[in-house]
């Protein structure tokens, strides 16, 4: 019983960090992009003429699309039409559910796992809820009856499909040195130095693997250098005929997946929740020298660490995105299939050789 | 593959620039929030309501009928430019003025603002310097056609 409020309250607190950053994520995609064009961006939405830096404004902006028409247009399918953005934000939802947050807190006697589940597929299990991703892109395009919006989820369908097969050769190097599929034990391995000094992070036992990685992970996203499923200058977009919280719900689904890809990087590429050089009694520098901290400081550090990292691989890729243009189509399919994916093949041979020397 | 590095090394320049611009930017901004105003600010926008840019001196802004010393206009109801207006906005009717060197003088002057396109046509015509558009009003927005109608009483300032 114990067990099931304990599965509850972590779903709740997952899902629940997982969203307030979605909103918050709006505002960081308007402040970052105003602030790296020399300009100010939203800072009007007040409460009682309070306007802090315009943090109100997500929830102005949720307020705006929830008093808007539920429109649902006379020539789409409506059950199809309706479910699509659910599928859409679903697969992404869940995903969050496999990201460890945190080392074990033992808790008078009893182990709790900063995770709310903890597969041994876990890994595989991620990849594929962002790949069922797809289905909501399909369906939406399909459902609306509108060809520009079918044009843009058969391109989603497309590039999506592609870079799927990049983001897995690249993360199969990582499988090989790593010794497990079960997020928490990858983590944990992260812990330990490598060469005496660096942490045994993924991005310094892979370094080809973590740039395919995030170049086939921001594809994955299909945020502006490959927003071609959504074309916002030439086809609307798969999202066509939506509006209103529907809109909103694909919006969000794409700020998620900026949420997961980070969650994704720092766990697998950039140790989760170990600070480099940070053992269970403190820190232990690679210069020689012992720095004790408490039990519940260096808890605090370790989930302190995984905010840290995901919030900076979201800026990131924040900065890509007001950074780059479109690619043509032709480019996109021609960097998934003609780079991504024999550097991906190159990668595993590579691991390979050094692993069996 | 030489061509592709050279993709590459313009794709982390344009990641530099941005980088570049949003840190520099960050810092200027943290430090005016802190207290630092003698330094640049990190944004070029002027907070419209608040922050005004100054006008040009010839910018042609809400109009005004320049009053003679007595409160008057110094409108004599010339009507050159009622018919200068290219929308047909201004509505003028004549008055006798008691003074004899003047005679005649404005007893209604109307400007429709919902038709004028702030040309400054009426200016240059008068005779008299008697309209000018120099009163530095520029938001005229209104919540009702009314409020744009403008007579003498307030346009005389």
């Amino acid at each position: 019983m114990s067990d099931v409020l304990v599965s509850l309250v972590k779903i709740f607190v997952a899902l629940g960090w997982f969203l307030i950053l979605t909103l918050y994520l709006t505002w960081v995609e308007r402040k970052e992009s105003a602030v790296l064009q020399d300009r100010i961006g939203a800072n009007r939405a007040s409460v009682f003429g309070l306007r802090i830096f315009g943090l109100f404004q997500p929830f102005a902006d949720a307020i705006k699309m929830i008093f808007k028409e539920d429109f649902v247009p006379a020539f789409a399918n409506k059950v199809l039409h309706t479910l699509a953005p659910f599928v859409s934000f679903f697969f992404v939802a869940v995903t969050i559910t496999a990201m460890p947050f945190g080392d074990d807190i033992v808790l008078g006697g009893k182990t709790l796992s900063l995770q709310v589940f903890d597969p041994s597929v876990g890994l595989l299990y991620v990849l594929a809820m962002l790949s069922l991703g797809i289905y909501g892109i399909i369906l939406s395009g399909w459902a609306s009856r509108n060809r520009f919006a079918l044009l843009g989820s058969v391109r989603g369908a497309a590039q999506l499909i592609s870079y799927e097969v990049a983001l897995g050769l690249s993360l199969i190097g990582l499988i090989m040195v790593f010794p497990s599929l079960r997020m928490s034990e990858i983590v944990r391995f992260q812990g330990g130095t490598v060469l005496g000094f660096l942490p045994r992070w993924g991005v310094f036992l892979q370094p080809l693997g973590f740039a395919l990685f995030f170049i086939a992970a921001l594809a994955e996203t299909k945020r502006v250098p490959f927003d071609l499923p959504e074309g916002e200058s030439e086809i609307i977009g798969f999202f066509a005929e939506y509006g209103g919280l529907k809109w909103g719900l694909f919006m969000m689904t794409d700020f998620m997946e900026i949420i997961v890809v980070s969650a994704l990087i720092a766990t697998l590429f950039f140790g989760g929740w170990q600070v480099p050089w940070l053992a269970a009694d403190g820190f232990h520098w690679p210069w020689g020298g012992h720095w004790a901290l408490a039990k519940w400081l260096v808890i605090a550090l370790q989930v302190l660490a995984f905010q840290v990292k995901v919030v900076f691989f979201c800026w990131l890729q924040i900065l890509i995105r007001w950074t780059y243009p479109r690619f043509r189509y032709d480019q996109l399919m021609d960097l998934g299939w003609k780079l991504l994916v024999p550097l991906g093949l190159l990668n595993i041979l590579g691991t390979g050789l050094i692993m069996s020397l | 593959m030489s061509q592709a590095f050279g993709y590459l090394w313009a794709l982390l320049k344009g990641a530099a620039i941005t980088t570049r611009h949003f840190v520099v930017n960050m810092w200027f901004h943290t430090l005016r929030l802190v207290g630092f105003k003698r330094f640049r600010p990190g944004a070029v926008t002027i907070q419209y309501p608040e922050v005004r840019k100054p006008l040009a001196s010839r910018h042609r802004s809400l109009h005004r009928l320049v009053p003679r010393p007595d409160g008057k206009p110094r409108c004599v109801a010339c009507l050159l430019c009622v018919t200068v207006c290219p929308s047909e906005c201004i509505y003028v009717e004549a008055e006798e003025d008691p003074d004899a060197d003047i005679q005649k003088t404005a007893g209604t002057f109307e400007i429709d603002l919902t038709r004028c396109c702030f040309c400054g046509f009426c200016v240059e015509a008068c005779p008299e310097d008697a309209i000018r558009m120099d009163t530095g009003t520029i938001d005229l927005a209104a919540r009702s056609r009314k409020d744009l109608f403008f007579d003498r009483g307030r346009l005389l300032r």
